[in-house]
């Protein structure tokens, strides 16, 4: 136990060493204030203007965002370790292959989570300072309720990058394999789903068509967020989700799920891995 | 007990035989030098005894335990281990990645600087790894394979990198160690100057135990020849002597059997035209030359 968190804050600590946490901070706020002040420019005016507009907006970038920095973060996480012969060496430490693998992970949630509420924190209070409708306690809730779910986004994707490096024996490949994972889960998924609907020209089971959504983390994000501001209508390719009722709920459970299955998977693939 | 046990160890890899039926036992306070060609079987002998992989067949105990066993995670307090070619972690100091592996160990804090001190690192100390030369890197490594006061010290190729200087300070660390009752499995290629530290030696080749045994043993068992260097004008060798000797840079040459050594001695002192006598013993380099011939004719027929 105590070993894993040692290991967690030397990965945090690295985060903070080496710029990541400052840099995912900086991505986060500019992405969060800009799209809250620019948002609304479509429809002719610039400043900060309806909260639930702006979240959900911001959720449609995250999802390209958020697994692309969790991806990048993590995907050397195991292999580095082995290229530079420090993974054997801490194997022969009193720590055993699953504290290790996990206290990776830890870390790097930890450098994720730090990163996300400071960054998307800030623009929350810039919002809050400059706009004249919106008071703090209004702002209080919803931000914390993105932020949250940021978060787990997030940590999916440093799971499933762990993963990654935990499968694989050189660097390079796991940064290939972490592009292609970001590439399926945030455009080919999605443009097969629609490919789909094209192709049998929307003849598809209503009932069962929407439950596709759930294979694909990053569509559940946006789900829950779009669910959490209920007065949004769904829009674009989210609209196939209207006919399933999924309740916000059943949407974070289907959530956690994709949280622990990688963690189980980076675990495993880790104590099958050969020194 | 013996520190080190093992019996019959074997370890293939998909089928590929890395290490055959290998005997060793190794008992507290001794000093064991590992020696082989790239492959022999080196660093796969020092991962079973650290149970990083488990043997394909055979027994392998270390403080009378299995080291992969359950209580692993105990044995592993009582052991040190330096690899070839470690990095560690370019963006720590030097004493932060001593203490991050202080911590993973459960040591005190303070043999941290303790141990910069021993290795001559404490003005680095605060110094990035990145900016260490391969000997500071090194002596890092040693001292954290020092860390927690280990029964047993692996060190695997300890001094590749390292000035003749450093390693002379590195084989009077060890000699130190050694005297406090540590036990050390040295794995090296650099044979010179190994001798005076190690009270056995244990010679691998394609995964099979050459010969293990003391140097005077090895020695002995290798029946190597003494060899003589003789300097001076118009030398006239007995003429029981000549058979074995040629002429070299000016002088002679002369090989005779370890037997023979005091009474050719003898002999030679009393040739009147002797300016100089150079006498060469087999050393650790010529016995593991013998060896490797071995395995190399031993290769021949396949």
């Amino acid at each position: 136990m105590n070993a894993m968190l040692t290991v967690a804050n030397k990965e945090f600590h690295d985060g903070l060493r080496n710029r990541w946490v400052m840099s995912i901070s900086l991505i986060f706020a500019l992405l969060a204030t800009g799209l809250a002040y620019f948002g609304a420019a479509a429809s002719g005016q610039a400043g900060f203007t309806n909260l639930s507009t702006t979240l959900v907006s911001l959720a449609s970038l995250a999802v390209f965002v958020i697994p692309l920095i969790a991806l990048m973060l993590a995907y050397d996480g195991v292999v580095g370790e082995d290229e530079s012969g420090t993974l054997l060496l801490l194997m022969t430490y009193p720590l055993s292959r699953w504290q290790l693998v996990l206290g990776k992970m830890m870390g790097h949630w930890m450098i994720m989570a730090f990163s996300t509420i400071i960054g998307f924190g800030l623009s929350a209070i810039i919002v809050g300072l400059f706009s004249d409708n919106t008071t703090w306690s209004e702002l209080l809730k919803p931000y914390a309720f993105f932020i949250t779910v940021s978060i787990l986004l997030g940590w999916i994707f440093i799971a499933i990058a762990t993963m990654i490096s935990a499968s694989v024996a050189e660097k390079s490949k796991a940064a290939g394999l972490a592009l292609i994972v970001w590439f399926i889960f945030v455009f080919m998924f999605d443009l097969s789903l629609l490919g789909l609907l094209v192709g049998t020209e929307g003849n598809v089971n209503a009932e069962l068509f929407p439950y596709l959504l759930l294979l694909n983390p990053t569509d559940i994000f946006r789900l829950i967020i779009i669910s959490f501001f209920a007065e949004q209508q769904l829009t674009g390719f989210m609209a196939v989700a209207q006919h399933a009722q999924f309740s916000t709920l059943s949407l974070i459970l289907s959530m956690l799920a994709w949280f622990v299955a990688p963690v189980l998977g980076a675990i495993t693939l880790f104590n099958k891995r050969k020194l | 007990m013996n520190i080190v046990e093992l019996q019959q160890a074997e370890k293939n890899y998909q089928g590929v035989e890395a290490l055959k039926s290998i005997n060793l036992s190794l008992q507290q306070g001794e000093v064991l030098g590992l020696f082989g060609h790239n492959g022999a079987g080196k660093t796969t002998t020092i991962k079973l005894i650290l149970g990083l992989i488990k043997p394909t067949a055979g027994q392998v105990r270390v403080f009378g335990e299995d080291p992969t066993g359950e209580n692993a995670y105990h044995l592993r307090r009582q052991l040190g281990f330096l690899q070839e070619n470690v990095s560690f972690y370019q963006q720590m100091t030097g004493h932060e990645v001593l203490a991050y592996f202080a911590k993973l160990k459960g040591c005190e804090k303070k043999q941290v600087n303790d141990l910069l001190e021993e290795v001559g690192l404490a003005h680095a100390a605060m110094r990035r790894v990145k900016t260490y030369s391969k000997g500071m890197r090194q002596r890092l490594g040693l001292a954290q394979a020092l860390l927690g006061q280990p029964k047993l010290l692996l060190l695997d190729e300890p001094t590749v990198g390292l000035d003749p200087i450093a390693t002379q300070d590195f084989y009077q660390g060890i000699a130190r160690l050694k005297a406090q009752g540590s036990t050390i499995i040295l794995c090296s290629h650099v044979l010179a100057g190994v001798e005076k530290y190690i009270d056995r030696a244990l010679i691998l080749g394609q995964g099979h135990l050459l010969a293990e045994g003391s140097l005077s043993t090895l020695t002995e068992q290798t029946n190597l020849p003494v060899t003589f260097h003789l300097q001076g004008s118009n030398l006239l060798l007995p003429a029981s002597l000549q058979a074995n000797a040629s002429e070299i840079n000016g002088g002679l040459k002369l090989h005779v059997s370890q037997q023979q050594k005091m009474a050719t001695l003898q002999q030679l002192l009393a040739l009147p035209s002797l300016e100089n006598i150079d006498i060469h013993m087999p050393s650790l380099e010529d016995i593991y030359m013998h060896y490797m011939n071995d395995i190399q004719h031993m290769e021949l027929p396949r």
